[in-house]
């Protein structure tokens, strides 16, 4: 039975301090034919019928198995070793929440420390946090940490418009409250030079990602310097995948890399759950958000694990916490932790690599195809943009007949990029794959 | 508990120390006492400027972080740098050498806000009562 606190006696008084009579005065802004709309729903099955109809439904989707897929922005589709699933299924992982009593929970603790640990590694920071929800929440969260660094004191981040559209539509959302603008965005032009430009006394932060929207890589030598003469910090968003080839930004003067942390192991899936991966310097640690798991002795001297720096967090600092979602991903945490301990440095590098000559392949397949053309004004990484001589939504509706999952359309994020597609390529798009789709771009286009 | 004479004291436990213009400020025995261990101190940088009553340090004990308030306006000129490597400073010598930092005053008539020790320490005693209800 479930246990009801109020009894009548108290919802009278709550119903007085509200002002209504009844509890279904509550609902009277809902249209009245919509309180209690009558659900055409079919007859019940039994459970091999249901399995056979949800079975039929999931035939439906064009997935990834059954399709070759050269759509990234985003979400990616990269190999995930056996042994991934083997350990994140077992029971004692299986939670999303970081866990607070270390003489229960050693186990979790223990692989977010690693997962924290690989993510310093990979990005050249010194302190990670135990992951945020996603790539998009990870960003705006830089941005607030950035302003508390700052003292609250100044008011714009500045922010590259070839960061993830998404991203930065959530900071967006996520700043409201504060007073923060983000500003830098609002032409696709605007470059490097031109951000750098913008950044003045007022600028909390300069946030740049690379490999960026496009796929290309950014050169960020000598950013962080201007950005810190004009005494704002620089966050990178960063592919984690892409550290495993290129130079980390802690290398060139980072203060924050962020991004999205799905591509470590974690599936392609509509909705998530993904993770996003927050890395800061030390001398930031303090400002830093989320949860934050760390290593020491117990009274016997031995390693333990427990969460650290909680000081920072909601339940002790209220509202003037370092952030209000103390949350985590603790199981795509985990699984990002295992992903990258079962490729190691040489792995990663290795799947890094194959993407970047697969890629490089394909674009170069594509530039010889008739009324396509390359669009490569920089180095990239995996993806790359397509001109097309047709509306990336008409090429896409004929690549899925073809059983090809065509690339974002570009005109979807950036108004007057009209035939323009956003191209992926990973080490699981075979030469096979990526010869069949020149010749499906072929035969649309002639 | 220590209530040192010749300081001038704010009610939110912070003490100020007046040297020609400038003025050293600090948190009482008591404040360092309430804290217990400090972890982590939080300061500002040489160059801010605040008003009275605007929070310019935060101390982390290992189970709280607590906001520090600045008693006078001005411009801070120097920084206790050892706080960073050795925050435990702040509970072992709240009045000497766990000070937080130096101001060159905007205002010296501000200090007339201030209570003197004696004040100070009635204070104390009158808050403590009121802890007793």
């Amino acid at each position: 039975m479930p246990y009801v606190p109020h009894g009548d006696a108290d919802r009278q008084v709550m119903l007085n301090a509200l002002g209504v009579r009844r509890v279904d005065d509550l609902f009277a802004g809902v249209p009245e034919h919509l309180r209690y709309p009558e659900l055409l729903l079919p007859e019940p099955l039994s459970e091999p019928e249901l399995m056979a109809e949800l079975a039929a439904m999931s035939e439906t989707n064009a997935d990834l198995r059954h399709f070759v897929s050269f759509l990234g922005a985003g979400a990616y589709y990269h190999y995930i070793p056996s042994v991934v699933e083997q350990i994140v299924s077992r029971s004692e992982f299986y939670t999303a929440y970081t866990p607070y009593q270390p003489e229960i929970s050693q186990g979790t603790l223990q692989g977010i420390f690693e997962y924290q640990s690989m993510i310093c590694a990979l990005t050249g920071m010194d302190a990670s946090n135990a992951s945020h929800y996603d790539g998009a929440t990870a960003v705006a969260e830089a941005i607030v940490m950035a302003h508390n660094v700052k003292r609250m004191k100044r008011h714009t981040a500045v922010m590259s418009p070839l960061v993830h559209p998404e991203y930065r539509a959530t900071a967006r959302t996520y700043v409201q409250g504060l007073d923060v603008t983000v500003a830098g965005d609002d032409a696709i032009g605007n470059d490097l030079e031109a951000l750098l430009q913008r950044v003045d006394d007022d600028t909390i932060c300069l946030v740049v990602q690379t490999p960026n929207f496009l796929g290309e890589l950014e050169d960020l030598r000598g950013v962080a310097e201007r950005v810190h003469e004009a005494g704002a910090l620089l966050v990178v968003v960063a592919d984690p995948l892409s550290l495993g080839l290129f130079k980390p930004p802690g290398d060139y003067g980072a203060d924050i890399v962020v991004g999205e942390g799905q591509a470590l192991g974690n599936a392609v899936s509509f909705g998530g759950p993904y993770l996003g991966f927050f890395a800061t310097r030390e001398k930031l640690v303090h400002k830093m958000a989320g949860r934050v798991v760390g290593e020491t002795v117990d009274v016997e001297g031995k390693r333990g694990f427990v969460l650290t720096l909680a000081a920072r967090e909601q339940h002790i600092r209220r509202e003037r916490a370092t952030s209000n979602i103390c949350s985590n991903q603790a199981l795509n945490a985990l699984t990002a932790a295992v992903y990258m301990a079962a490729l190691g440095k040489r792995g990663l590098r290795k799947v890094a690599e194959i993407c970047y000559h697969r890629a490089h392949y394909a674009a170069a397949q594509i530039a010889q195809v008739p009324g396509f053309d390359v669009v490569a004004r920089k180095p990239f990484f995996k993806e790359f943009v397509v001109q097309c001589p047709m509306p990336v939504e008409a090429l896409n509706r004929h690549l899925l007949e073809w059983g090809i999952i065509g690339g974002y359309d570009l005109a979807r994020a950036y108004p007057g990029t009209q035939n323009h597609m956003l191209v992926c390529v990973t080490e699981m798009t075979t030469r096979a794959g990526i010869d069949y789709f020149i010749e499906a771009l072929r035969e649309v286009s002639a | 508990m220590k209530v040192e004479k010749q300081l001038l004291y704010a009610e939110s436990h912070e003490w100020v120390r007046l040297e020609d213009g400038e003025a050293v400020v600090g948190i009482s025995d008591f404040a360092q006492e309430e804290l217990n261990d400090v972890v982590y101190v939080e300061l500002p940088e040489v160059g801010d400027t605040f008003e009275a009553g605007e929070m310019f340090a935060t101390v982390e004990s290992v189970k709280a972080a607590s906001d520090v308030y600045i008693p006078l306006s001005g411009e801070v000129v120097e920084v206790n740098e050892a706080l960073e490597d050795s925050p435990e400073l702040v509970n072992q010598s709240p009045y000497g050498d766990g000070w937080f930092v130096r101001i060159r005053l905007a205002d010296p008539s501000e200090t007339e806000t201030l209570m003197d020790a004696d004040a100070y320490a009635a204070y104390l005693v009158e808050e403590a009562d009121k802890g007793e209800h």
